[in-house]
């Protein structure tokens, strides 16, 4: 018996085969700040969070948007989640448009973000069960389906049962790695999947990706700052700066298009800064605070 | 399967996810419901005794005050139950950091606030059971005449008033991540101030008397005592003003949810806190 979300088996085999994965153009995103130098009564001004960009990803790619902190990766993911409405341009995905159609869109696509976010006090497999029922999985199916894709990421299952809060943090990302791939996506968004992990969880998460790949006919679009995982998983890597892409190629290409060894180096060369000498974290978090 | 019994399936499994979450948590969160209940039987009886204070009472009638009382209590806690679920919806899972997932999953928000509302009316149903008859037993408030099944019905009738209410209040949280919550507390405050709570409406000044007739809780108040002091049945009176609040409310609370759930996707406040 299939694991699948019942209605993703039933989009999945309905889907455009012609129409790209992700098909993005000219896409704006714009929030409104207030400058903190300013003073708490400043007027807020906007910043462009997406400016201009445009990329296509075919079926059964896996492209690495890299950039710093602030540089626009979670807001772009959070418009093809359809959890953000876009200011202009067009996000597409499987030929269905993001903001016109989220509901389609919604049973195509899941994501693992940076923060495992889960209810703290429920186990994992409750945590599990309780998002695979919004995809249409029934009890009698998440009885078999949990405990298989749990053992899937290597999560050990006499800890099924514990709260969340006492999880370590590689432990809770392999739990969202598992809620992600439990509905079958076709479209997995990974946005910063590995950030904060232990080296040993971080390989794990990362043979993971690769399985995931290798197995199912799964689309990945993969946002971090870590370009060795970039350079270790991705078809094709970008570099988002400021909002805007800069280019989105083979790491081979990046490279020689830069004349340069590493992809920090290639980031040198296109934006002018150093990788680690990041601009102001979590723009966007303070934005919607302030 | 066809298209459109395959989305109804879903969304009922996925009503039963909401329901099924909520039991989850209730379970895991077992002792701090028993001391908010415990906490909420003591400020029951704070108001209740008021009934005893009052001077030159026959025993009967101060075993009426109580009842007038502890009939308000109750449908003051239940209407909080609902409110505090329905309010905070948003708010849990911004600071579990779930809501993300939630916005984006397949489920229909009718589905998601619709099926956060019925575990609150279950969940506040047992609660003010309990409360009621916790206070009545330690009392020794006597209701012999009273009619609980009509007090029930009427009560549920409500439910699917308040819940439409709820829903209103529930996007205050995804309009002002800060400021949302307590919001929503103001408009339960509000709405059970003009409903006559603990008194007649006809004490009131007139203009809070008009605002008392928009409200469900009023109409609530005013038939579970007279099932439970006089033993009636449903009555017309209170049944058609509950039927017509009821469907205007849950239709008028999703639209506006859906304006604010624009609203915060345009301003970036579908996000976790932290």
């Amino acid at each position: 018996m299939s694991t699948l979300a019942p209605s993703t088996i039933d989009l999945a085999s309905r889907l455009d085969r012609q129409a790209p994965a992700v098909e993005v153009r000219d896409l704006r995103k714009t929030f409104r700040r207030r400058d903190r130098k300013a003073g708490r009564f400043a007027r807020k001004r906007p910043w462009p969070a997406l400016d201009d960009v445009t990329f296509t990803i075919p079926r059964g790619e896996c492209v690495t948007i890299l950039g710093q902190n602030g540089s626009g990766k979670s807001t772009l993911v959070r418009l093809l989640s359809t959890l953000l409405l876009s200011d202009g341009g067009e996000a597409r995905v499987f030929g269905h448009d993001v903001d016109r159609e989220a509901s389609t869109i919604r049973r195509l696509v899941n994501r693992v973000s940076v923060e495992a976010s889960f209810f703290k006090k429920m186990s994992a497999s409750e945590n599990l069960s309780y998002a695979a029922r919004f995809y249409g999985m029934t009890p009698r199916q998440t009885r078999t389906a949990v405990p298989e894709i749990l053992s899937r990421v290597g999560f050990p299952p006499d800890r099924r049962n514990e709260a969340m809060e006492n999880l370590s943090r590689g432990m809770q990302q392999k739990v969202a790695l598992a809620r992600a791939l439990l509905t079958s996506p076709v479209l997995l968004l990974l946005d910063e999947p590995t950030t904060g992990l232990d080296p040993r969880s971080k390989l794990e998460v990362q043979e993971f990706i690769r399985q995931v790949r290798r197995e199912h006919d799964a689309t990945i679009l993969l946002c971090t700052h870590d370009m060795a995982e970039a350079e270790a998983l991705s078809d094709r890597v970008g570099i988002l700066d400021r909002g805007r892409l800069l280019f989105l190629e083979p790491v081979e290409d990046v490279k020689r298009r830069f004349g340069v060894a590493t992809l920090e180096e290639a980031f040198f060369a296109a934006t002018g800064r150093e990788f680690e000498a990041e601009e102001n974290d979590d723009d966007e978090y303070r934005e919607v605070f302030a | 399967m066809s298209e459109f019994a395959l989305e109804t399936r879903n969304q009922l499994v996925g009503l039963f996810g909401i329901v099924e979450r909520n039991m989850y948590l209730t379970k895991r969160y077992f002792l701090w419901d028993l001391a908010f209940m415990v906490w909420t039987i003591a400020n029951t009886l704070t108001i209740v005794f008021i009934a005893r204070a009052v001077p030159d009472a026959t025993p009967a009638q101060i075993n009426t005050y109580e009842t007038v009382f502890l009939v308000g209590a109750t449908i003051w806690a239940f209407l909080g139950i609902i409110f505090e679920f329905m309010t905070e919806t948003v708010a849990w899972e911004r600071w579990e950091g779930t809501i993300e997932y939630t916005f984006m999953a397949p489920l229909s928000r009718f589905v998601h606030l619709f099926g956060q509302g019925a575990f609150a009316v279950l969940y506040g149903l047992i609660r003010a059971t309990i409360l009621f008859f916790v206070v009545a037993a330690f009392l020794g408030i006597h209701a012999p005449d009273a009619n609980y099944g009509a007090a029930l019905a009427l009560l549920a009738l409500a439910s699917i008033s308040f819940i439409g209410i709820g829903i209103m209040t529930s996007v205050l949280p995804l309009i002002s991540p800060e400021k949302g919550a307590q919001l929503g507390f103001v408009c339960q405050g509000v709405m059970l101030v003009v409903s006559g709570v603990y008194y007649s409406v006809s004490v009131m000044p007139e203009w809070m008397q008009w605002i008392a007739k928009i409200s469900p809780a009023t109409y609530a108040l005013r038939g579970c005592r007279a099932s439970i002091i006089d033993g009636a049945g449903l009555q017309w009176a209170n049944v058609w003003p509950l039927l017509i609040i009821a469907v205007l409310a849950t239709p008028i609370g999703l639209a506006i949810f859906r304006v604010g759930e624009r609203h915060a996707k345009k301003h970036g406040k579908l996000k976790r806190a932290g």
